[in-house]
């Protein structure tokens, strides 16, 4: 046997997977350097991608926090979630198209100030979002993967899959949703400020912004804090109310939560509902943002928002809140830094690289064996 | 006749674990069910509560009969199991267990008596409301799973191995509490593989082995058998 110690050190090097860590760290230095360059050079452009990622990141939580909570309560990756989103997304837009949901404030009482009708409007059209959502999930849940609870994971994850095809192509009809491109009608207009040393400029009509600011719009900050709100309420939900105390209970051991009186089927039930809405609401967070909608839009920030839970540790409603800002942070700064079309690749790899390293995530418990 | 049971068969896949079993237990009763692993004493507990569904036999509750009777209507029936391996939930505080325990309470002033009363059982929990299930030593979780079932206000208590795992100070200490919440009015089905701690407070007591009663009698005349002796008691 060679034991000369080159040899030796080699082997460990292999066994240690030196290797892969030093190779990681070096990216990671790599990338921090990097960041601090762009600082340097830029700190505007930095902050302006920083407040960008957060627009992303609060709207990738949204939907991260459905994936989290299914899977913590049912062990399944819920693949169809992404098209529930899009699903929210159309369903704000006929419901502002078709049923002018967004002005039956302003319709029915004429008096009202504008800005209370519309801010009415909006939530409702964001309510009708949710509750279709959650209904969407629900029959779901009870069509596809309730008879499947007891079946080897697998079979669920793929019918998963299949409900996401489904979902993308049934809305993909005509007579249902459309398989082109749509531009969203904003229920609200977009206003832009200018923020730097010199105060807030509000732009529009040809102003243009002013060297050194950064750039918000109230889209941004309607996004932002409407998905805190949600987030707010989702976290008083399950850490104090006695259906989010069951649904933690149920999540833990399903056969002791029976014994309490609870009813798992239900709870199941409304935790897909729950995780639902969310994305709903996202989906037409979303919408506002880009102001375009189409049948495969929920792929793509669905699969970062699987990265983001994945990160944050999956099961871990505070991971998916973080993995989903860390996620909004990496993909427009290396939109910024390094290419536009590589930032899905490079969101992409972080799944990879959370997998290798630690792929329970940075909240996330190793699986529990269960009795 | 608080519990009946009536020639309880159960299987899993093709394995007969139960073979026919009757067995009861009167209103105010404490009656142990003993034997050794495997005989099917938590299959026994199990199919009571819902959570196993038998293949042929019932069980009859109050004179209503509640062999198909899911796990989570049995305990608003006054039924509730203390499972074996205690099953706290770890991630929810000693409270929320509590609560979890109180699920189908929606009486206020009824939480409100029960916790105060589980309170006095284990003062222990009071002090430590706040603490995780999961950071229980095995002789708190015990406490707690117990004081959790205690929280429906059962008429009916079916404990699966309370003493598993505990020191002897500690096996008494539980068993004192049985006691004490069978005097209140509960009823006990008790499950033990400490067959001396359980006939030193049961009334009756029944014998199971590989899924059949062997044996049946008051708690004196199990405890002087000469096979149960030879079999659970290590005489020789
Ligand atoms: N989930 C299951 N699947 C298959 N067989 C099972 C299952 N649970 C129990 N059994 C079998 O049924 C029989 C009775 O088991 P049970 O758990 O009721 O025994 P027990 O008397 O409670 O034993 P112990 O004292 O070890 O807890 C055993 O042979 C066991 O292997
Ligand atoms: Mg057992």
């Amino acid at each position: 046997m060679n034991t000369s110690p080159i040899a030796q050190l080699i082997q460990k090097i292999i066994k240690q997977g030196w290797m892969g860590k030093s190779f990681l760290l070096l990216i990671t230095l790599l990338a921090v350097w990097r960041l601090v360059v762009a600082l340097q050079e830029n700190p505007i452009l930095f902050l302006q991608q920083v407040v960008n990622g957060l627009q992303l990141g609060f709207v990738y939580a949204l939907i991260a926090l459905g994936y989290t909570m299914v899977y913590g309560i049912v062990r399944l990756i819920n693949f169809a979630h992404g098209d529930v989103f899009m699903v929210g997304a159309f369903v704000s837009f006929y419901s502002i198209t078709r049923f002018q949901l967004h002005t039956w404030a302003e319709r029915l009482f004429p008096a009202m100030p504008d800005g209370v009708s519309l801010i009415i409007g909006a939530l409702t059209v964001m309510a009708a979002s949710m509750v279709a959502c959650a209904l969407l999930a629900v029959v779901i849940e009870r069509i596809a993967y309730k008879p499947l609870r007891n079946a080897p994971r697998i079979s669920a994850l793929i019918t998963a899959i299949g409900v996401s095809f489904f979902l993308e192509y049934f809305a993909a009809l005509n007579f249902v949703f459309s398989p082109n491109f749509i531009t969203y009608r904003r229920p609200i207009e977009v206003v832009t400020w200018a923020i730097g040393p010199g105060g807030i400029t509000t732009l529009g009509g040809g102003i243009a912004p002013p060297p050194g600011t950064i750039l918000i719009s109230n889209i941004a900050l309607i996004i932002i804090l409407t998905s805190i709100i949600l987030m707010f309420g989702l976290q008083f939900i399950v850490q104090k109310t006695r259906i989010g105390k069951a649904m933690r209970s149920v999540a833990y051991d399903k056969q002791t939560a029976r014994l309490m009186g609870i009813n798992t089927d239900a709870i199941i039930s409304t935790t897909f509902a729950i995780g639902a809405a969310l994305a709903g609401a996202a989906g037409m967070l979303y919408a506002i943002a880009f102001s375009q909608i189409f049948f495969w839009m929920g792929i793509i920030p669905g699969l970062k928002s699987f990265v983001a839970a994945v990160l944050g540790g999956i099961g871990s409603i505070p991971g998916a809140f973080i993995g989903a800002l860390i996620m909004g942070q990496a993909e427009v700064i290396s939109a910024a830094y390094i290419s536009t079309p590589l930032r899905d690749a490079i969101a992409f790899s972080i799944l990879i690289i959370v997998l290798l390293v630690r792929p329970t995530g940075i909240f996330g418990e190793p699986e529990r064996e269960k009795a | 006749m608080m519990l009946e049971v009536k020639n309880l068969h159960v299987y899993y896949g093709s394995i007969h674990a139960l073979k026919g079993i009757n067995f009861h237990v009167d209103k105010g009763e404490v009656v142990a069910l003993i034997g050794a692993n495997g005989a099917g004493k938590s299959t026994t507990l199990s199919t009571i509560s819902g959570l196993l569904q038998p293949a042929e036999g019932n069980v009859i509750f109050q004179g209503e009969d509640i062999t198909l009777t899911p796990a989570e209507q049995t305990v608003q029936k006054g039924v509730v199991q203390v499972p074996e391996g205690r099953k706290i939930f770890a991630t929810l505080t000693v409270m929320e267990n509590l609560e979890m325990g109180a699920y189908t309470q929606r009486d206020k002033n009824q939480f409100k008596q029960d916790l105060e009363y589980v309170f006095t059982l284990f003062p222990r929990l009071k002090e430590r409301q706040k603490q995780l299930g999961g950071t229980f030593s095995g002789g708190e979780q015990q406490m707690l799973a117990m004081a959790r079932a205690l929280m429906s206000s059962p008429t009916m208590l079916l404990l699966d191995e309370p003493s598993m795992g505990l020191s002897p100070i500690l096996v008494e200490q539980i068993f004192e509490i049985v006691q004490s919440i069978n005097k209140k009015g509960t009823s006990i089905l008790l499950v033990e593989q400490n067959a001396q701690m359980a006939l030193s407070i049961a009334d009756r007591a029944y014998v199971l082995e590989t899924g059949e009663i062997k044996l049946e009698g008051s708690a004196q005349e199990v405890l002087h058998n000469p096979t149960v002796i030879e079999a659970y008691l290590g005489g020789h």
